[in-house]
């Protein structure tokens, strides 16, 4: 498994990638891709909608599960990955690409780890 | 006393040797032995079965059958072809569970995939389920559906059927939905600029439920109301009688988001309410949001065509708290039953069934019309009417008259109102005879 | 195989209706459809011989043994089929005078009495269609009950963790939050985890006993009594009732409203899939809020239909799936008195007799005695083998053997859920515990032939992925002209 060193890490399993002081791109870490399996549908919300740290802000569908995702930062969403509508194995063979949304206005964060802290977090969750 | 249990006493004692246990007695001996019950159930004692088929026709026979029936208010006597009976009563289609085992049950799927086709076809939608228990559930589950946090008020016009809009209030109430009911004007329709009115003053609009034909059996406007609904970005919900479908416009070309309806014209009999089935179809951007079971097409290994149940992560057992509905069964059987009905019948046979609904019932209304009882509405009407009673009756006397000659005449909707229905299976005789008898009690010369 | 689309051509038709013989009527094109209709062109033959595919394409109850967990397929006996074939049943109109549907509202009453006396409950509906609906319904009278109390801070429904579903489904659907509380190292109800739960936002519980893992949970005195200390009331989901049926009632365990499934408990066909039958039954004090119909007795000995006083309204389009009920009453008259816990206990015999021959190979998780049904974890074999639950399903499959229940209930890892029923023989249940021990031997010896399995079936696994992912859910004809 792969956790790239620039992201930071919520402990519910989505990657934050700060562009400046205040935005952000989320995605689901690719820890997070191999325990749901293949992904064959994603809600995502609506640009404007606003969330608080941790708020579900999304879901994912495989064929037999659905997993909420959390906001790892309070702000409001500005982009979302729409070409992950059509093609959500995007997240299955690319996580770090695939994108789901682009947060701005942060005024905070849940709790994040960097990638080695995360990825000995997720030994003690395999166990 | 009957039983299906097939081992014997002797083989029961050699069965729970193996379990371990010496008796029943001890089998059951997790249960709290303060709350068995230790004299036995107060029923009757079981019977064989000839004693049980000999009751069972005693109770029926209690009930009246009519020669001939002009009711209809949700419920229609319709011709069912013989070929439709004999494949729904084929004993695997009756006994099978929910076809979660794909590989054992690709007869079931296919027949629900063939299902959901001929409902797009019907209503001209995109997405159809695999059914839902009735049409009145269907149209609650369509409201229930459109909901969000940004649409969250439900509007249904007066002129649906009073047991649809019971159900959709009794939804509603459950989840603390509001319910917003548009008035019909004075011909018994839609009142528009009221729905106009009450949709711009509501904050969250979810949707629209309307019905064509209506609870009168009059025509009403949906192309005007889906402009309306869509205006204010709600849901434009139609209920319809799929037989009409055969000629009348669809859904589709009316831009409906959800079509619904009661399904048991499609060859399923009257049977006291049911079962029926309950059909819902949508457009396309809605398919992961329709509740129930959903068949798709894919392949298996070989590349092989494959039918499974999917877009499953929809549903309760996945989705448990949060699916938007708890609907865990269909109506399959019954679906089943109305594919068959509607490959019996064909696309002109549908036409021509509803053709001669239409004719029926417009005789009837002629007839009852020149025997003193006249049509309520101007407006156009499919195979149901109403008709106002004149001075010096009763609606009470015109359907006893009928009654006790083995007619069942329209439903009675208040003191002046008669619902009356025709459908295909009505001759030209019979209604010439119910007119008879209607013109003879108006005249007072009843027999 | 080919869809009945497929065998269309266009002017092939069967001759259903005579030539009407009234004036024809003209609508306003408006109102007309300009689509064209696409449903098949076909001869009876063909369609005689399409379903005849599909049926063979099918497995029924008597294909082969069905040990579906938490769905009783028993056998589906042939007289309630006639019953409600009927003429006088099934010609009647929903609408028609009371007076003249005298019959079916004897039948409603007399399965009623029935259905009454085996749960412990003092009034039933019959409108639910199915299991789903009557736990809907059940759960809006205990909010209606809360709600005429004036009682309106309870906003939780209690649900423990091995629960189906629906029940979490349910209350939600009714506004509820739902909380879920954890199940005990017996299988049961965690007391300590409950008594924490609950409090004065308690709308009430939902429970199944014998619960998912076919376990009689023995505190249930205790459960129930610690829901009505708070101030809740107790829903008894009866999806496992043909464990007990005759022996225990919900009434007597202390609940106050409950639903029945009649397509599993009282031998009604499933049908692919429903129609069922749900009927719900509470304790008088809840009767006046049930849906639908009530029937009463005129002072001349009619009987007569009205709402009850405080209905919560209507689940249903008229009075529910009518024909289920005379199959449900010709089978409650058939057993009667001694043949109901008779069912119920060879029920359990058969149960308890395959997983006694079965966990001598197979884990067992929760092993202290079972009732109608028993749960098996395939967590060790897939640690040694890579063999799961999915595939020891799909390999019965090959031998005419409908897989049990799997991946449910949750707190299982691989569960595979067998319930037998007890309408299947002693040989029948030998037959498929030796197939069982077999495959388990196999997943040892030849994992690839599990892996691959079934063999033997109409098609292989099919791409449920890609079925999801780009969903075809109906036919299509192609451009129209």
């Amino acid at each position: 498994m792969n956790f790239p060193g620039e992201l930071k890490y919520s402990k519910s399993h989505e990657w934050v990638k700060m562009i400046d002081d205040t935005t952000a791109l989320v995605g689901l870490t690719d820890f997070a891709q191999q325990e749901l399996g293949d992904l064959v549908f994603i809600n995502l919300p609506e640009e404007g909608d606003e969330f608080d740290a941790d708020e579900v802000f999304a879901d994912v569908e495989s064929v037999k599960a659905v997993s909420d995702v959390l906001l790892p930062a309070a702000g409001t969403i500005a982009e979302i990955n729409e070409e992950l509508l059509d093609e959500p194995q995007q997240i299955n063979s690319d996580p770090y690409g695939a994108w789901l949304v682009k947060v701005e206005g942060i005024t905070g964060f849940a709790e994040l780890m960097d990638a080695d802290a995360y990825e000995a977090y997720i030994e003690t969750v395999e166990e | 006393m009957g039983s299906y249990v097939p081992n014997t006493e002797r083989e029961q004692m050699e069965m729970l040797r193996e379990t371990g246990c010496g008796s029943f007695d001890e089998l059951f001996c997790g249960l709290p032995q303060e709350m068995v019950i230790s004299e036995g159930l107060d029923i009757p004692e079981g019977k064989s079965e000839l004693e049980v088929i000999r009751s069972m026709k005693e109770m029926a026979e209690k009930n009246k059958k009519y020669k001939s029936c002009f009711r209809g208010a949700g419920a229609y006597r319709h011709y069912i072809p013989s070929i439709v009976k004999s494949v729904v009563e084929k004993e695997v289609f009756v006994t099978a569970y929910t076809p979660y085992q794909a590989e054992l049950s690709q007869g079931i799927l296919q027949s629900i995939f063939e299902y959901q086709t001929m409902i797009c076809e019907l209503t001209g939608m995109d997405v159809s389920n695999a059914s839902v228990y009735d049409g009145a559930v269907a149209a609650a589950e369509a409201v229930m559906m459109c909901r969000d946090r940004r649409h969250e008020t439900v509007f249904v016009s007066a002129s649906v059927h009073p047991n649809v809009l019971k159900v959709i209030r009794t939804y509603s109430n459950a989840a603390d939905v509001k319910v917003v009911v548009v008035p019909e004007t004075d011909e018994h329709v839609t009142d528009l600029d009221m729905l106009r009115k009450l949709l711009e003053e509501e904050d969250k609009p979810a949707c629209f439920y309307m019905e064509q034909p209506n609870y009168y059996g009059l025509l009403e406007d949906p192309a005007a109301m889906a402009e309306i609904v869509h205006n204010v970005k709600a849901k434009f919900i139609m209920g319809c009688e799929p037989i009409s479908l055969g000629v009348l416009k669809t859904p589709g070309e009316y831009g409906a988001d959800i079509a619904v309806g009661e399904g048991q014209p499609l060859g399923m009999p009257l049977s006291f309410g049911g079962p029926y089935l309950g059909f819902m179809a949508v457009k396309a951007d809605m398919m992961r949001k329709i509740p129930g079971r959903i068949v798709g097409e894919t392949t298996d290994d070989d590349g092989n065509r494959a039918f499974v149940l999917t877009l499953q992560a929809r549903e309760q057992h996945i989705r448990r708290e949060k699916a938007s509905s708890n609907i865990c069964s269909n109506q399959a059987l019954c679906a089943l039953t109305a594919s068959v009905y509607m490959s019996a019948m064909g696309p002109e046979g549908i036409a021509e069934a509803a053709r001669q609904c239409a004719a029926k019932a417009h005789y009837l209304a002629l007839k009852l019309g020149d025997a003193g009882l006249k049509t309520e509405s101007s407006n156009e009407f499919f195979n149901e009417f109403v008709t106002v009673l004149p001075e010096g009756t009763s609606c009470e006397a015109i359907l006893k008259a009928l009654d006790d000659n083995g007619i069942l005449g329209g439903l009675q909707l208040d003191d002046s109102r008669i619902l009356w229905c025709a459908t295909e299976v009505n001759t030209r005789a019979e209604i010439d005879n119910a007119a008879e008898i209607v013109k003879a009690v108006i005249s007072g010369k009843e027999a | 195989m080919d869809l009945i689309f497929e065998k269309s051509v266009p002017g092939k038709k069967l001759t259903i209706l005579p030539e009407c013989d009234v004036p024809e009527v003209e609508f306003d094109p408006a109102f007309c459809r300009s689509k064209k209709l696409n449903l098949p062109e076909v001869s009876e033959t063909e369609i005689s011989r399409h379903y005849s595919r599909l049926a063979d394409r099918s497995h029924g109850v008597n294909d082969g043994f069905y040990p579906l967990g938490s769905c009783t397929m028993k056998y589906n006996p042939k007289v309630n089929e006639d019953a409600a074939g009927l003429d006088e049943l099934t010609d009647i109109h929903p609408l028609q005078p009371v007076s003249s549907v005298q019959g079916w509202l004897e039948i409603f009453d007399t399965a009623e009495k029935y259905l009454r006396e085996i749960t412990g409950m003092d009034a039933v509906s019959f409108q639910p269609a199915a299991g789903a609906h009557g736990e809907f319904t059940g759960i809006q009278l205990i909010k209606a009950y809360h709600t005429a109390n004036n009682d309106t801070k309870r906003n939780k429904i209690i649900v423990p963790d091995s629960a189906h579903g629906t029940n979490p489904a349910s209350g939600s659907m009714c506004g509820y939050e739902v909380v879920s509380v954890p199940s005990s190292e017996e299988g049961g109800i965690d007391l300590e985890q409950l008594a924490a739960a609950v409090g004065d936002d308690t709308a009430g519980l939902m429970l199944t006993n014998p619960n998912t893992l076919g376990i009689f949970d023995r505190n249930i005195l205790k459960i129930t009594e610690i829901i009505h200390n708070a101030g809740g009331l107790c829903y008894y989901d009866g999806a496992n009732l043909n464990a007990v049926m005759g022996i225990v009632r919900p009434g007597d365990m202390g609940f106050d409203v409950m639903h029945m499934n009649l397509h599993k408990t009282f031998s009604t066909p499933h049908g692919g899939g429903g129609p069922g039958s749900g009927p719900v039954a509470c304790k008088d004090f809840l009767a006046g809020f049930l849906p639908g119909i009530r029937i009463g007795k005129t002072d001349a000995g009619k009987y007569d239909i009205e709402a009850a006083p405080d209905t919560i309204g209507s689940v249903g389009l008229f009075y529910g799936n009518a024909l289920v009920v005379v199959k449900a009453l010709s089978y409650l008259l058939t057993l009667g008195r001694e043949g109901v816990p008779e069912a119920a206990k060879n029920a359990v015999l058969n149960a308890n007799y395959m997983k006694a021959k079965l966990e001598k190979v197979y884990t067992v998780p929760y092993d202290k005695g079972c009732m109608h049904e028993f749960v098996i974890s395939a967590v060790d074999i897939k640690k040694e083998t890579g063999i799961t639950a999915l595939d020891i399903a799909k390999s019965l499959i090959d031998y005419g053997i409908h897989p049990p229940t799997i991946y449910f209930p949750l707190i299982v890892h691989e569960a595979l859920m067998f319930e037998p029923t007890e309408t299947e023989t002693r040989e029948e249940l030998d037959k498929a515990v030796e197939v069982l021990l077999k495959i388990h031997e196999e997943a040892y010896s030849n994992p690839d032939k599990l892996h691959s399995a079934p063999h033997n079936a109409v098609i292989g696994r099919p791409d449920e992925v890609t079925a999801a992912r780009k969903p075809v859910v109906r036919f299509d004809f192609g451009a129209e002209e």
